[in-house]
């Protein structure tokens, strides 16, 4: 079939476009990278872009030293830890039980489940909530309250769904019991669901902040992403503060932000070739619901 | 309909009610005797659902009552709409109130075509290397944490930072960005779509997939071209998933991205970057007036919840597709 010249136009046009969004997509990332390598004066004078200038590891040294910066990664990996497992837990019974259709009420406790997606009780109820559980300073209030994903608990639901019903039957004519069944034969079956919700969470848990913000008094318990709240906010104000005057303080902070920013986003970048096959797949088999 | 009606007026039928309802107690009792293995895994998500989900919700009455700090979750004494009028009166909550539906509003227009964009532009590439890379790099925005995003804008918009950088490189003044009230807006949005271009066109791509070739072989039959088969096939076959993430979109009207806003907004902005969630942050939290916080928050929640059964019940109307 023979294309229009018009077509033919636009295909090359297309790749320019779609080149030019990988580009934008991945430019404030390299730049933070240029920056973490660069002289402090150098990125001062607006120097640094793609390729470091005044390539200096001293930042990398000194924030590899600091203990606060360690005793908060430490915090964000016992937080995702102990988070992804009980998240796991939870949305895994929850989704379970919810596929079977033989199981009365369940359609109930399906809009019990997903009527808490369009309503909710809003920041201050919530905020309360943890205060009158006596959370505040424990890492309870981290990870309990977002503990069920919904949307997730949608999606494995739907794959469970898609499971035959005989090999359960099977199972129970054998004798096993519902325990039984959903340990040894369902979840070994489920493991690429397994896998995708793993990440859903863990790369959730990494990343949240604002829990830890709310709950947290202590700086010693904060996540890493606190951490670099914190110094992100504490720039900005002294920037704005002494516009003109680039005093050390304000110069060094530059570069200890791009540092940061680069040592906490690492882990994400170095499993992310590897799993976002996985997410790509976990969106799609919710997309199949709809 | 008819049923009710007929229970109300003759009583007798009353009796067949009971009974139903009784012998459906008791095919409950039985069911979860004999299921009650598989009833037990639903005991920590319901206990879950109930204290974090519902007691919040519920949580919301402190909008009625005044709430003391230390007292009950549920407050003190009703004080009616008092918190309610109070925020009607507030010309900060007017203010703020504005700038949240022209955020949300510039997002329907920009945030939410980008990802069909950017599929309907892949959906035209042949390579499936060159699709695959494009994909991967897209995607990888929506893998950060907000925080990360936030040091990414704020460090991009500095003054001496890489957009001021090529503004110079091309003879224009400096820009501080994050200074200008201005500024905000375009920043706010240009993030968004960086964010969510490649992520959300994921499920577009999917429903790409599904479109029946044929269709597009009888267009070409009929001599239509490309762009006649993109408008007449292509679109219309991913409408369905358009209108449910509109639906979804629009509930969310009210909810811009708080966390985003919270990360990168300062006093020197509020004129256009403070929103709903933000002011009720600082009213909240910052200023301890829990109950009216609480009444700003409620009166967003069902404004979203009305936002989104309506929004479903025109698009059911009207093309047949909806949430449920």
């Amino acid at each position: 079939m023979k294309e229009s010249v018009q077509y033919k136009v636009f295909r090359v046009i297309n790749v320019i476009i779609l080149l030019l969004v990988v580009y934008i997509t991945l430019f404030p990332f390299l730049n933070v990278v240029a920056q973490s390598f660069s002289g402090q004066a150098e990125i001062n004078a607006g120097k640094v872009n793609l390729i470091p200038k005044g390539f200096n590891v001293e930042t990398y040294k000194t924030i590899l030293h600091d203990t606060t910066f360690w005793t908060s990664y430490k915090n964000t990996i016992i937080y995702t830890v102990v988070g992804t497992v009980i998240s796991m837990v939870m949305t895994t019974m929850f989704a379970y039980v919810l596929s079977k259709k033989r199981l009365m009420g369940r359609k109930f406790f399906t809009s019990f489940a997903v009527f808490t997606m369009f309503f909710h009780g809003g920041l201050i109820p919530n905020y309360i909530l943890i205060k009158q559980l006596g959370w505040t300073n424990s890492i309870w209030a981290i990870v309990i309250p977002g503990a069920i994903s919904i949307f997730n608990m949608l999606i494995m639901k739907s794959f469970f769904e898609g499971m035959p019903e005989e090999l359960e039957e099977a199972a129970s004519i054998d004798g096993s019991s519902t325990y039984g069944t959903f340990l040894k034969i369902i979840l070994p079956l489920s493991k690429p669901i397994l896998a995708t919700m793993f990440l859903f969470y863990a790369v959730g848990s990494w990343n949240s902040w604002f829990g830890a913000f709310l709950y947290l008094d202590k700086s010693e318990m904060y996540p890493v992403t606190l951490y670099l709240r914190n110094l992100l906010a504490g720039a900005t104000t002294g920037q704005s503060a002494g516009a003109t005057s680039a005093d050390d303080l304000t110069q060094i902070a530059a570069n200890i932000k791009a540092v940061t920013m680069v040592l906490t986003v690492l882990p994400i970048l170095c499993v992310y070739p590897f799993v976002q096959k996985y997410f790509v797949s976990g969106i799609m088999l919710g997309s199949v619901k709809q | 309909m008819k049923p009710l009606v007929e229970v109300s007026t003759h009583p007798p039928q009353e009796i067949g009610v009971t009974k139903v309802k009784r012998s459906q107690w008791s095919l409950i009792l039985k069911s979860v005797r004999k299921d009650w293995q598989l009833y037990s895994f639903l005991l920590l998500p319901i206990i879950y659902l109930v204290i974090f989900k519902y007691i919040p919700m519920i949580g919301n009455i402190i909008a009625f009552r005044r709430f003391m700090p230390g007292g009950s979750i549920f407050g003190e004494e009703w004080v009616g709409l008092h918190y309610f009028k109070m925020f009607v009166q507030d010309a900060t909550f007017w203010h703020v109130f504005n700038n949240t539906l022209m955020l949300s509003s510039l997002t329907l227009l920009f945030v939410f075509p980008a990802p069909i964009i950017i599929a309907l532009l892949l959906n035209e590439i042949r390579s499936t290397k060159f699709k695959k890379f494009v994909q991967t790099t897209s995607y990888l925005p929506h893998f950060l944490s907000m925080v990360i995003i936030s040091g990414m804008i704020l460090q991009l918009s500095a003054s001496n930072g890489a957009i001021n950088a090529l503004i110079q490189f091309f003879g224009g003044e400096q820009i501080l960005f994050m200074q200008d009230p201005k500024w905000f807006r375009p920043i706010y949005i240009a993030s968004e779509v960086w964010q969510t271009m490649g992520w959300g066109a994921i499920l577009y791509l999917a429903a790409l997939t599904n479109i029946d070739e044929s269709l597009y072989e009888a267009a070409k039959m009929d001599g239509a071209n490309r762009w006649k088969q993109t408008i007449h096939i292509t679109i219309p076959g991913i409408l369905p998933t358009i209108i449910v993430l509109l639906i979804l979109n629009i509930g969310n009207l009210l909810a811009v991205g708080f966390e985003k806003i919270l990360l990168i907004y300062n006093p020197l902005n509020y004129e256009t970057s403070d929103v709903i969630s933000t002011y009720l942050f600082r009213v909240g939290l910052q200023s301890s007036n829990f109950s009216y916080a609480t009444a700003i928050g409620l009166f967003e929640a069902i404004i979203g919840l009305v936002l989104v059964y309506s929004a479903n019940y025109f698009s059911k109307k009207f093309t047949d597709n909806g949430l449920w």
